[in-house]
């Protein structure tokens, strides 16, 4: 009888990535809050407890900036630490550690040291979450040389990402958009097989309009473009999934086939990775360009509290009237 | 009401600061062997530190912190390691560096504004880490690497330097806790010499001394006079030990000064007076080691003459191999900026081999 692969929502992917790297790999270890016996606060280190002890998934005493330089000190032995930060609105105080001693050992030795550490956190609003539970401050990484910054959209992807974040050499912010741990189910077979990082993922193919986004957007995306569909506007829909360093080839490719691109991103827009990308696209794909680049992006605001975060995110309406707008250019 | 805990701090001296003897010395310290070595050590490294000024002063160096009246914490805590030990130095610890075999080409390179002067040649440094410049963010990295040494049940045991301004960081704080908490195979020194560039030791913290922080953290800490390296390598090699043998962590507060400027860019004279300073130097480490030297008899004029005259010939030839070592391609600030350059800096690394070419 052929086995059954059962599907798992993306909370569920993250485990089953870490056990497996974990299984094969002893230098593979957990740490973070609460990531032990209650096995994250999403549950996304459930299990792992259990099958591999207080050894190898250490609940660490309650401080940021602790996980992120402990998890330099043991990276610098070989040890390939995965540590979680309970919120992203909880990881400001380990900037220091991430920006001045992870994203630069590598270099700072000329290679002697290196840094192989994935840094995961939940991130992204939509949960009615308390006040600093619901940020994308993404860009604020994807701006510092040394770091990738990861964030998976899909069971799958977040699978076989988390994987090849690990097996990475470099240190990684894996970023999980909470809004979208249990929404859908999917096949994601155990096999080991990571994803390509750096590469963006193409979930759609259209000839009219390239929109662009990552993480938990990609849903109202893909809604706005079956409704696009039915209005006959085919559009090619970008998951950019490793937000640095930039797989802009792929997203020009798009461009230049449909001359019109919109950015959809749930962060602020002022200097956001969104705006990184119009920007290239501006240098590279002027002359393809049959319309202006648009972005849909939560305000330059702080981010509301949960009464009027659907206000502040980017709706299928407002994806909608900005491809519209592009179409009618 | 009853008392739940009671602590003690402990202070040693064993060479007062006119180089005498006021108690029973620990066996190390009658093998006057030791004590010239890194009587030698210490030399060397003041003469390395004096000279790093005057390359400075002259324009061929950046920005130096010298570490003038700290040599004989340096260099007991840096002699007191195994090789297999693992040193997370602070910017003013070159003199525990040499002793780990980092070289003095090397530390000029890193303050000549040289990458390559953190890629250790020696094999007994290559892992210790480059020396952190946010203050006291590597007492973190220490803890890490002592549980990667616990993990894998190795015998081996990390040691980190910080000052006396370094234990009002956070980062000071969360380290200690989490090492008293695993029981981590790590030695923290306070370098306490007095002044966090301008700010002095009693706005920096209201404990009466920095040692009994480790309290706090459920280990012990002690106080010695850093200047006295038979009270440092004491105290440091006890610390060691109870850390290789799975006892977990130690403190150690070494009470010294600041003769120099906080770095070349600094003027003391602004901040404290010139009798402190003078005061100072009357508790200087090398002096009081060498008149203890020469009242026991192992140690003579022509000796120091020798020893003088070797010190400079070898600093003059790091700084020779320093000055003329080749700058670095431009290249190399792509080059191991991740392990393979992602695709996205490929045309940026061609812009600067352009640039630097034009």
């Amino acid at each position: 009888m052929p086995e059954i692969t059962p599907e798992i929502t993306l909370v569920e992917a993250i485990p089953q990535a870490l056990a497996y790297e974990m299984q094969h790999d002893k230098d593979v270890v957990v740490l973070g809050e609460d990531v032990g016996a209650n096995g994250g606060v999403f549950r996304a280190t459930a299990g792992l407890h259990e099958r591999f002890g207080s050894e190898r998934v250490m609940d660490t005493p309650l401080a940021e900036s602790m996980i992120g330089g402990m998890s330099v000190g043991m990276a610098t032995q070989g040890m390939k630490p995965v540590a979680e930060f309970q919120f992203m609105g909880f990881i400001y105080p380990a900037v220091n550690q991430i920006v001045c001693h992870a994203a630069r050992m590598r270099n700072r030795t000329r290679g002697r040291l290196s840094c192989p550490i994935v840094y995961r956190a939940p991130y992204g609003g939509g949960i009615h979450a308390p006040e600093h539970h619901s940020e994308s401050t993404e860009a604020m990484f994807a701006h510092i040389p040394g770091l990738r910054v990861v964030i998976p959209s899909s069971p799958a992807r977040a699978y076989g990402l988390l994987l090849a974040a690990i097996r990475n050499p470099d240190p990684v912010i894996f970023l999980e958009p909470k809004r979208i741990y249990r929404l859908v189910k999917q096949e994601v077979p155990d096999n080991g097989e990571a994803l390509p990082l750096d590469k963006c993922f193409v979930l759609r193919e259209g000839s009219d309009i390239t929109l662009v986004t990552w993480g938990a957007m990609t849903h109202e995306t893909q809604q706005a473009a079956d409704q696009l569909a039915h209005q006959g506007i085919q559009a090619d829909i970008i998951d950019v999934a490793t937000v640095k360093p930039l797989d802009i080839d792929t997203i020009l490719n798009s461009v230049e086939k449909t001359g019109r691109c919109v950015i959809i991103q749930e962060a602020a827009r002022t200097c956001s990775v969104g705006a990184e990308i119009a920007a290239q696209i501006g240098e590279k794909a002027f002359d393809y360009l049959q319309a202006p680049l648009r972005r849909v992006s939560g305000y330059d605001t702080v981010m509301p509290y949960y009464k009027l975060e659907k206000q502040y995110m980017p709706s299928v309406k407002r994806i909608l009237n900005a491809a519209h707008e592009l179409m009618e250019y | 009401m009853t008392t739940v805990a009671n602590f003690a701090i402990d202070y040693r001296q064993y060479l007062n600061e006119h180089g005498e003897v006021n108690t029973k010395l620990p066996d190390f310290a009658n093998n006057s062997d030791t004590l010239i070595q890194n009587y030698q050590d210490m030399v060397l490294t003041r003469t390395f530190d004096l000279k790093a000024v005057t390359l400075q002063r002259t324009g061929k160096l950046g920005t130096f912190p010298p570490i003038l009246g700290q040599e004989a914490l340096s260099v007991g805590i840096g002699s007191s390691m195994q090789k297999d030990d693992v040193l997370v130095p602070s910017y003013r610890d070159h003199g525990a560096q040499f002793q780990r075999g980092v070289s003095m080409q090397e530390v000029l390179l890193y303050w000549g504004g040289d990458e390559r002067g953190s890629n250790f040649a020696s094999a007994n440094a290559k892992d210790d880490l480059p020396i952190s410049v946010p203050i006291a963010s590597q007492y973190l990295h220490a803890a890490g690497i002592a549980k990667a040494f616990q993990y894998r049940q190795q015998k081996r045991v990390a040691v980190t330097f910080c000052g006396d301004g370094g234990t009002s960081e956070g980062d000071f704080y969360e380290a200690i806790n989490l090492a008293g908490t695993w029981k981590l195979p790590v030695v923290f020194i306070v370098s306490n010499n007095q002044w966090a560039i301008s700010v002095p030791r009693d706005i920096q913290s209201g404990c009466e001394t920095l040692a009994q922080k480790a309290i706090a953290a459920g280990f012990t800490g002690v106080q010695v006079d850093g200047n006295d390296i038979i009270a440092v390598r004491e105290a440091s090699l006890n610390a060691l030990e109870h850390a290789r043998n799975g006892n977990g962590p130690a403190l150690i507060e070494a009470i010294t000064y600041r003769l120099g400027d906080h770095t070349t860019a600094d003027d003391a004279k602004r901040y404290r007076s010139r009798e402190e300073t003078n005061a100072a130097w009357q508790r200087e480490p090398i002096a009081r080691l060498k008149s203890y030297l020469v009242n026991i008899g192992v140690w003579n004029e022509e000796q120091e003459k020798n020893l003088q005259t070797q010190c400079a010939a070898k600093v003059e030839k790091a700084v020779k191999a320093f000055l003329d070592m080749p700058k670095p391609n431009v290249t190399e600030i792509f080059d191991s900026l991740y392990a393979q350059l992602p695709e996205a800096l490929i045309e940026q690394r061609e812009e600067a081999i352009s640039e630097a070419s034009s």
